[in-house]
């Protein structure tokens, strides 16, 4: 129950600072993608499960506020990251910094991906390789550097929850 | 432990379910999209404070930051200003005596005035879409502030976007750089139409693409564009950027251009909405 309430404020938050702080710590117009290093993060640190209900709920919440025509696109793109890097759970270790990160890195690219192929090639634009560098990689490298904090924070609390949990069985 | 032996579904099936629902919710809301309306104005309502909340605070302390690093320029940039204040009130005078003149004239030919001042309404920009490939933002003016869709949204001296959706304390704007946006405009000296495109790829140079305009329009670079009489959601006569890099088509049938939009879309905080919608095409 209270995974649940601090995984609620952990979306909430992430949403807010990613669409309300654009004109402070936006560089060359380009936002780190805080909700994707969350997602990302637990399904690492939890698993399949995890990745994927974290990835539908964050998806959901951009899909009902962004205004667009479809509803679930988002939460679909989101939730498969989420589902896929939940594999790498097996590879888990406490104190390891450096895969994370790349995992992050990973999925940052998979989401750009699906988003060119969804929401612009499907539109016939098809000059890959602009988006590709206009958008694409500076928001893996922007992501990158974010999440060098952001994870170590998710860390903490996982740490701190899995903590209580185990005192309380 | 007890806890968690009850959950335990194996997440493959898990997965399947998910997906099976979250395609039969695009197909819904591609089908039904207005039956959704109310639960995303509920959640857009609860977030919507927030937003604003954050947004303030970032205000605050950037204006703070900038409050140390340019008092001295400030100061410059004041006094040029009180002298171009000067001028410039000077020059309104004389502006204003040929104004009442103008108006008489008028009133003699019994011309109504081409473009009315349309009455407007004061926002903040609170949040951008959270992708980097869209330039849809939100402002704090809602259904409550009396906002409509379709209503046209202005920065500066001109057309920043239109508003795609309105909810109960905020609305989302489209803005004219957007790559799904299009806008039917004119040439002020040559009313030769033509259609305003967003484009993606030149947004960062600060441009927009213009679409088939009359190969033997007479325009050159630097002409201002407006808004035409025939888009049937923006108000017509309303400044939306300088014309430049006119070609002829490959198809030699029409010229295209780029454009440079009137509003610094780069900083934009407040806007101003126009709240009279453009007359329907009724058919």
């Amino acid at each position: 129950m209270k995974r649940l309430i601090i995984y609620t404020i952990e979306i909430i938050i992430c949403y807010v600072l990613q669409t309300s702080m654009f004109c402070y710590i936006g560089l060359a117009d380009i936002m780190p993608n805080l909700l994707l290093i969350l997602v990302v993060s637990y399904a690492y640190m939890r698993g399949r499960m995890t990745g994927m209900m974290l990835g539908l709920f964050c998806g959901l919440l951009v899909d009902l506020m962004s205004g667009g025509y479809i509803i679930g696109l988002y939460a679909l793109i989101y939730m498969l990251i989420g589902y896929c890097i939940g594999y790498t759970y097996r590879y888990y270790s406490n104190d390891d910094y450096t895969l994370p990160i790349i995992i992050i890195a990973v999925g940052d690219l998979a989401y750009g991906l699906l988003f060119y192929v969804f929401e612009f090639l499907l539109r016939g634009r098809l000059n890959f390789l602009y988006y590709l560098r206009r958008l694409i990689l500076p928001e893996i490298i922007y992501t990158v550097a974010v999440s060098i904090l952001l994870y170590k924070l998710l860390h903490m609390i996982n740490n701190r929850l899995e903590h209580k949990s185990g005192e309380e069985a | 432990m007890r806890r968690r032996s009850k959950i335990k579904i194996n997440p493959k099936y898990a997965l399947i379910v998910c997906v099976v629902l979250i395609i039969g919710l695009i197909i819904f809301s591609f089908r039904y999209g207005e039956k959704l309306s109310p639960v995303k104005n509920a959640v857009s309502t609860v977030i919507t404070p927030m937003q604003r909340g954050v947004n303030s605070v970032g205000t605050y302390i950037s204006d703070q930051l900038d409050n140390f690093s340019n008092i001295n320029e400030l100061q410059e940039e004041n006094t040029k200003l009180k002298e171009q204040l000067a001028t410039l009130s000077y020059q309104n005078k004389l502006y204003l005596q040929d104004k009442y003149e103008l108006d008489n004239f008028r009133t003699l030919y019994e011309v109504d005035k081409q473009y009315a001042d349309y009455p407007k309404v004061a926002a903040r920009v609170i949040s951008k879409d959270s992708t980097n490939w869209y330039n849809v933002f939100k402002i704090d003016k809602g259904s409550k502030d009396g906002m409509k869709k379709n209503m046209n949204v202005l920065a500066g001296n001109g057309l920043a976007g239109i508003i795609t959706e309105v909810h109960y304390n905020n609305s989302d704007v489209r803005a004219i750089i957007d790559d799904n946006s299009k806008v039917w405009c004119m040439f002020s000296k040559t009313s030769d139409t033509c259609l305003v495109q967003g484009d993606l790829q030149l947004i960062d140079e600060g441009k927009i693409f213009v679409d088939f305009i009359d190969k033997n329009a007479q325009i050159k670079d630097m002409d201002e564009v407006y808004t035409s009489k025939e888009s049937s959601n923006f108000l017509p006569g309303i400044l939306i950027g300088y014309v430049s890099d006119i070609k002829l088509d490959s198809n030699n049938m029409s010229k295209t251009a780029h454009l440079t939009p009137a509003v610094d879309f780069q900083h934009l905080e407040e806007v101003l909405i126009i709240t009279e919608l453009s007359e329907p095409l009724i058919d």
